[in-house]
């Protein structure tokens, strides 16, 4: 029978130490909706959407409320829109319409965001694809809740470059088109290397063509739980570090699982997986840095940071995958910059710089996320940092991303507050050297060799 | 069924469990088991309640015990037991 203590213990983690289910993400397959006449498109998007998301939210304020655990974010992603669209878009204006429907069948669901207004061109893109891709600014601009992302490489088929070059200059131009609001569009459009088909966290989340109908996909959260329990283990061995930030990280993935179980049984629709990522928010004490920071560093950025990040990773990895039937999505933990108040006071005093974040994407899920740079950054430095940052996702197989926020009218030194969960960020130094010429050559880096590795 | 767990904390007083017990018993709420401690005048209790033959809304329910913890000046929380089986039992 469960004790007192546990009892207790539970509820501190969710009271006290930030506790919480992160995302309920309901993935919907929209390939049924296609159709060659755009009106019929949209009619049919938004109502397989609302029709499958009806009680979504209204579930997940039912578990809240009877396991008292907060579910922080309920949203939806949906099959990469650039397939869906394909037979009846033909110009980016006509994507736009698409992701106005998407926005009214988000708000109408009362999902805050909606994922999937995607692209995967890992190789090569068809003509619709480009389309869509070209479509973003204006789409990010005119709606409220989509998501975007664009995936430009994999493991197996290599970078497209094509692609990347595109990104810098989309990237900027949708910082442009919403730069009344701090560039905020910028915050929803993410590039990939290596995306997950069932990634339940925005802005990259999208439902891939390998998944069903309709799927539960649950992300958890608790950087707060594994700081606290760090606290009783200072000064300890690696080996008594490690254990403790798997066994934590088995008790937090445990609420995920049941969470994603009783979401899953109600709505009727099958589950899918649990995202084992540690997602910082920027409220204080729920921090990844402030781990990093428990273990020993002075400051995230320090020399260590990588290495305390690598084991951060592994050991939630290998806690969590015993606590749920079935691990998916990034798994691993977040290191957003605006969304983490250590990382934040960590940019502002100095310790933690473009390159060491990247340094820091070499060993955890998922990249470079949430930095706010000089709104004079040239598309193809855009680019180049895309570019390196797909190639660390390529070669180490593993999922990359760059989300960038090239904040017009802004320059180092400055912060930016984008509100919410999304937080607020100072703008940070960028490499001034170029790339124009490496960017601009054109065609694609080919598959890296899958033996041989060092 | 699954049971449910009801935590109180908060400051001792007269009549604690006395009102929380009122409030399940007219719901037809049965008390299976219950457990406290006090520390440094803090009052701790744990109840394992079983819910089923209650025809309140379960939702209803945990509104309406955080609202009466709330006029006794304790924090109730009601909650299902597996959030506390999943975490620390494998």
């Amino acid at each position: 029978m469960i004790t007192i203590f546990e009892v207790n213990e539970t509820n501190k983690m969710i009271e006290q130490e930030k506790l919480d289910v992160r995302t309920i993400t309901l993935g919907i397959s929209l390939l049924d909706c296609c159709d060659s006449d755009l009106d019929a498109l949209n009619r049919n998007i938004y109502d397989k959407i609302t029709r499958l998301a009806k009680d979504l939210v209204s579930t997940g304020r039912e578990i809240e409320l009877e396991y008292g655990i907060p579910i922080v974010n309920k949203r939806i992603s949906v099959t990469p829109i650039a397939l869906v669209g394909g037979r009846a878009c033909r110009s980016p204006e006509d994507f736009v319409t698409v992701a106005k429907t998407l926005d009214r069948a988000a708000r109408d669901t009362g999902v805050n965001f909606l994922g999937g207004y995607s692209a995967i061109v890992s190789k090569g893109m068809t003509s619709n694809e480009e389309a869509l891709i070209r479509s973003i600014p204006a789409a990010l601009a005119s709606t409220e809740r989509v998501c975007s992302s664009v995936n430009i490489g994999s493991t197996k088929t290599g970078i497209n470059m094509d692609a990347v070059k595109l990104m810098g200059e989309i990237v900027r131009e949708t910082a442009e088109a919403t730069k009344e609001n701090n560039s905020l569009g910028c915050a929803k459009l993410v590039v990939l290397c290596n995306a997950p088909d069932d990634n339940p966290f925005m802005a990259g989340a999208f439902h891939g063509v390998s998944e069903a109908d309709a799927i539960i996909n649950v992300g958890v959260s608790g950087p707060g739980v594994i700081k606290h329990a760090l606290e009783g283990v200072r000064g300890k061995n690696f080996e008594v570090l490690c254990e403790t930030v798997k066994r934590t990280a088995f008790k937090v993935t445990r609420a995920g699982q049941l969470v994603a179980q009783e979401a899953s049984e109600r709505l009727g629709i099958p589950f899918g997986i649990v995202d084992l990522s540690l997602a910082p928010t920027p409220s204080i004490g729920d921090s990844v840095a402030g781990i990093l920071e428990e273990m020993g560093l002075e400051s995230v950025g320090a020399p260590g940071t990588t290495a305390a990040l690598a084991l951060l990773n592994d050991q939630v990895k290998k806690g969590g995958i015993m606590a749920s039937s079935s691990v998916g999505g990034l798994s691993g933990a977040f290191i957003p910059v605006s969304e983490d108040q250590g990382m934040i006071d960590a940019v502002n005093r100095g310790a933690l710089t473009l390159e060491k974040l990247e340094a820091m994407t070499c060993v955890c899920s998922v990249g470079l996320d949430m930095i706010a740079i000089p709104g004079d950054t040239p598309a193809s430095t855009i680019s180049g940092i895309i570019a390196d940052e797909a190639a660390i996702g390529m070669i180490n197989q593993k999922t990359t991303a760059v989300r960038l926020i090239p904040v017009i009218g802004k320059d180092v030194g400055d912060t930016v507050e984008f509100g919410g969960l999304l937080g607020h960020a100072p703008v940070q130094q960028v490499n001034r050297f170029g790339c124009a010429d490496f960017i601009n050559r054109g065609g694609r880096i080919p598959a890296p060799i899958h033996s041989f590795k060092n | 069924m699954s049971k449910t767990i009801i935590t109180v904390v908060g400051k001792d007083a007269v009549g604690i469990i006395a009102k929380i017990c009122t409030y399940l018993a007219e719901n037809q709420v049965n008390v299976e088991d219950i457990s406290q401690t006090i520390v440094q005048g803090y009052f701790n209790m744990m109840m394992i309640v079983d819910t089923s033959g209650s025809t309140k809304p379960y939702a209803e329910m945990v509104i309406e015990l955080e609202d009466l913890g709330d006029d006794i000046g304790v924090k109730v929380r009601c909650q299902r037991e597996d959030i506390f089986t999943k975490m620390h039992r494998i």
